[in-house]
């Protein structure tokens, strides 16, 4: 559901109905109001998306483990058996 | 006179902000961590402000006006559609995956995730080198638009080569003496800074000529086109092709791809995503419709001046003027430094000590990167004094060149079946033919191949595009033909479970 809504948000980003209009309202063209306004509904659609936990969820992620985990030291921080060099994921936070 | 008090403000606040990056020196540890990284320990309000400040270029501040001033507003949609949804968009499907990964292995590069999971050194030295190459341009942007900046606010008194000498030597005194902690906190300070003075700049400038109506109302009357959506330079094909290109091109900027891996938890990065699209709006509105206002006043721009600088001069105090300018060549040196800073490190970890001298000490990597960075802008410096296009050919030129970087990169995240010959197949090919296409119109051996294919009705499309499809296509077409190699692992790049 998320990926036709971003594409619709980036899609009409730009003012395509619009296209050489050229009426004045409110001192500026009214596309630019189209834009601007079209940012704030990203800005709020992007809160949803975050707040709905599709976050967590579109990387295969528990939302509820990742969230608990926040803040402290969950299970899922700490380790790795790579051989790389492994920072504590705790002291990071 | 003015030309003197201009200049004193400009060095002033240079030198103010050099004394902040030097004091967030003086409280870093010297880890490779902690300078590159500042310890991954950075919060939500530093990590929007330094991914933001890489917006505050000379990209923004004078090619944005300029191009608005020249052809219309309509740059603000644009920059408005690329940066504040596709690329926050990108922020998550990039960025976040980016993070997950970088958490559980500790990687510091872009090319070093790559090499690794790839099991390639050879991958590994490649994104660095074509990051590097592409990073160039950029640094030449930056000292192309101070000289220009400094030629408009003192009146051609500072000749351009001056102002672009001046603003390379603050980079390497920065870069060279505070790590990313300085740069984050300045970053930070200077993209507050910057937001409230350009709204505060165009206040001015708007209550000067009479309003917003009025000043819209002398746009219009000067150029009547400027009003209608679409028309000139802007074209279907001219808008989409520059909010992809640039969109995905500043994903594999060395410097804000870096910036992928400093959050301190997954909260920073949310936050940070949900307020981008208006914190972009905030910044580009006042600028760019002050360049597009511009084209409505009795104002003389000179040859190779910018055009925001005149503005300013023209109905705000000098001062007031070079405080704007000053905050915006700060801003600026502070990203070319994030740029430098993250460009030494795929330098030294990524080509330097893989390639050149595996056992180096940390001190000799150090000095080594601190001269990498000082050969580096030099020579950036040498070639803005040519001039090759404006800054917003140079600066797209750049982003196109990262561009060509983003699809294999995001196969190789979310693909297991990505090989590392698939990869190196996907970033090589693109990379010389857009090469290609751009020296051939610097130099004058060869004949100069077009930049863009017009498309019936819809205008030039940007060949980087095309050369972007042909990235992924090759990126998954000689993965399927070849197998994954011994030292390749996938499992690399899982986030979740184990």
């Amino acid at each position: 559901m998320w990926v036709p809504t971003f594409a619709v948000l980036v899609a009409f980003a730009v003012p395509w109905p619009l296209w050489g209009v050229d009426r004045v309202v409110a001192g500026l063209p009214v596309w630019i109001w189209w834009h601007v306004g079209w940012l704030g509904l990203s800005a709020l659609a992007f809160r949803a998306f975050v707040r709905s936990g599709a976050w967590e969820r579109g990387m295969g992620l528990d939302a509820e483990k990742r969230n608990a985990g926040e803040g402290d030291c969950g299970p899922d921080a700490a380790t790795d058996g790579g051989p790389d060099t492994v920072i504590d994921g705790c002291e990071r936070r | 006179m003015t030309a003197g008090i201009g200049l004193g403000v400009v060095v002033g606040y240079l030198i103010a902000a050099l004394a902040i990056g030097l004091v967030a020196y003086r409280i870093t540890e010297s880890t490779a961590e902690d300078y590159y990284l500042a310890n991954r320990s950075i919060g939500t309000l530093v990590l929007l402000f330094t991914t933001f400040a890489t917006l505050l270029s000379a990209f923004t501040f004078f090619g944005g006006p300029n191009l608005a001033y020249a052809a219309g507003p309509e740059w603000l949609v644009v920059m408005g559609t690329l940066d504040g949804v596709l690329f926050a968009v990108l922020w998550y499907v990039v960025g976040y995956k980016q993070w997950l990964i970088g958490e559980r292995h500790g990687y510091v590069t872009l090319g070093e995730m790559l090499g690794d999971r790839f099991g390639s050194r050879g991958l590994r030295g490649l994104v660095a080198g074509v990051s590097l190459l592409w990073l160039f341009p950029y640094v030449m942007l930056q000292q192309m638009g101070a000289g220009e900046a400094l030629v408009g606010l003192t009146g051609g008194a500072v000749p351009y080569w001056g102002g672009a000498a001046l603003v390379t030597a603050f980079m390497i005194a920065y870069v060279t003496l505070a790590g990313m902690r300085g740069v984050a906190w300045t970053d930070t300070i200077q993209g507050l800074f910057m937001l409230s003075i350009v709204w505060i700049a165009a206040a001015w400038v708007v209550s000067a000529v009479g309003g917003v109506g009025a000043a819209t109302g002398s746009m219009l009357t000067a150029r009547p086109e400027f009003g209608s959506f679409g028309g000139g330079v802007y074209t279907p094909g001219f808008i989409v092709s520059t909010a992809i290109t640039i969109a995905f091109g500043v994903t594999m900027f060395p410097q804000i791809n870096q910036r992928f891996f400093v959050a301190d938890s997954s909260a920073v990065l949310k936050r940070s995503f949900a307020l981008w699209p208006v914190l972009v709006l905030l910044l580009f509105l006042p600028a760019f419709l002050l360049g597009a206002w511009a084209a409505g006043m009795p104002i003389d721009v000179p040859e190779g001046a910018n055009v925001l600088p005149v503005v300013l001069n023209a109905y705000t105090p000098t001062w007031f003027a070079a405080l704007v300018i000053a905050g915006a060549m700060a801003a600026m040196m502070s990203s070319s430094d994030s740029m430098l800073l993250s460009g030494s490190s795929y330098f030294t970890r990524d080509l330097y000590r893989p390639f050149v001298n595996p056992d180096a000490s940390a001190s000799r990597e150090a000095w080594t990167a601190r001269l990498g960075v000082v050969v580096f802008a030099t020579l950036a410096f040498l070639a803005s004094l040519l001039r090759p296009g404006t800054l917003i050919e140079v600066g797209d030129t750049a982003f196109s060149g990262f561009a060509l970087l983003s699809l294999p990169v995001i196969c190789a995240l979310y693909r297991d079946r990505t090989t590392r010959d698939g990869m190196a197949v996907g970033i090589a090919v693109p990379q010389a033919v857009y090469l290609l296409v751009v020296l051939s119109s610097v130099l004058p051996l060869v004949p100069t191949l077009p930049r863009t294919v017009a498309v019936a009705g819809t205008g030039g499309w940007d060949v980087a595009l095309g050369l972007m499809l042909l990235s992924l296509a090759l990126t998954v077409v000689v993965s399927r033909l070849t197998a994954p190699t011994a030292d390749g692992d996938a499992s690399r790049f899982a986030v979740a479970g184990d």
